[in-house]
């Protein structure tokens, strides 16, 4: 169905080029747009935590001799590493609310750097898991571990994507205190990131 | 009027929060508790979530239809997990 031309008119062509939206509303749609996919990403890991749960039941002394076989120090560094920068973002987002471009760049920097050293330390703890024969075959707890942290990590990796693609645009001076919209949004993608790892963390190096 | 979110000071006393209580389950975890270390573990978890939810991710001041599309996927999660544990445990 075709909309009356008069309504175009009146709506302006100056707000038209910049946004089909007043800025609120397309904030608005932009902040929904994205816990809306964060929705479907809570029931993508959903499925996996659902297996954890049901084989945990079934199998109790197997998920507990296999925890212990997990750097539980190295599980809880990482998880320090996500806590950071789930800070540096936030702080990356109050910055630019004030306008602060350079201060954005200098903490997304950190995000990904501290994005950087999650996923080194994940790759250490792998490395020796496959030493002592640890693998993804080895028994449905192991399965289970790769499979979520593995999950995780990629999701640890498309934000780092996310994040990069971010401090490459402030850089090119997209983002101002008036706009900064997409810093927000990938934002809470990463904050998800996080959010993740605090429920894997105990599930699988504290409690098995 | 207050400006929309959280200032620098509110976060890094939000991260000191997220840090002590990771140390906090870390060290819960080398007490045998029994079933409680479960209990326990995920407790903390959720207190944790809460705060980045809350804070990190602005949750506290967004409005109502942010927090119905935030919670919406909780219970579908609920219902996947209790739904399949209904058929599992009682077979």
């Amino acid at each position: 169905m075709m909309s009356g031309p008069g309504a175009h008119e009146k709506a302006g062509i100056a707000a038209h080029e910049a946004s089909h939206m007043d800025p609120a509303t397309a904030r608005e749609a932009a902040t929904l747009g994205i816990w809306t996919f964060l929705a479907t990403e809570v029931l993508l890991f959903g499925g996996l935590f659902t297996a954890y749960v049901i084989f945990r039941i079934r199998y109790p002394e197997m998920f507990y001799e296999d925890h212990l076989k997990l750097n539980r120090v190295l599980g809880a560094v990482n998880t320090v590493v996500l806590i950071c920068s789930s800070l540096t973002v936030a702080l990356g987002i109050a910055a630019i609310r004030r306008g602060k471009v350079g201060l954005l760049r200098l903490y997304l920097f950190l995000t990904l750097l501290l994005a950087g050293t999650f996923l080194g330390i994940k790759y250490v703890e792998y490395t020796e898991k496959f030493h002592h024969g640890l693998h993804p075959g080895t028994d449905i707890f192991f399965s289970l571990y790769f499979a979520l942290t593995g999950l995780h990590g990629i999701h640890v990796l498309a934000g780092m994507v996310v994040l990069g693609t971010v401090l490459f645009l402030a850089g090119r001076g997209k983002y101002s205190e008036g706009y900064h919209t997409p810093v927000e949004i990938s934002g809470l993608y990463w904050h998800f990131v996080d959010l993740v790892w605090i429920y894997l963390f105990p599930l699988l190096y504290l409690v098995g | 009027m207050k400006e929309h979110g959280s200032g620098t000071g509110t976060y890094i006393l939000v991260c000191a929060a997220l840090l002590v209580l990771t140390v906090i389950t870390v060290a819960v975890s080398y007490v045998h508790l029994g079933t409680m270390n479960v209990v326990v573990a995920l407790l903390i978890a959720s207190v944790k979530a809460s705060l980045v939810a809350l804070f990190f991710m602005h949750l506290r001041y967004e409005s109502g239809l942010v927090w119905g599309f935030a919670l919406t996927p909780l219970f579908f999660l609920v219902l996947i997990i209790a739904g399949t544990l209904s058929d599992t445990l009682f077979r």
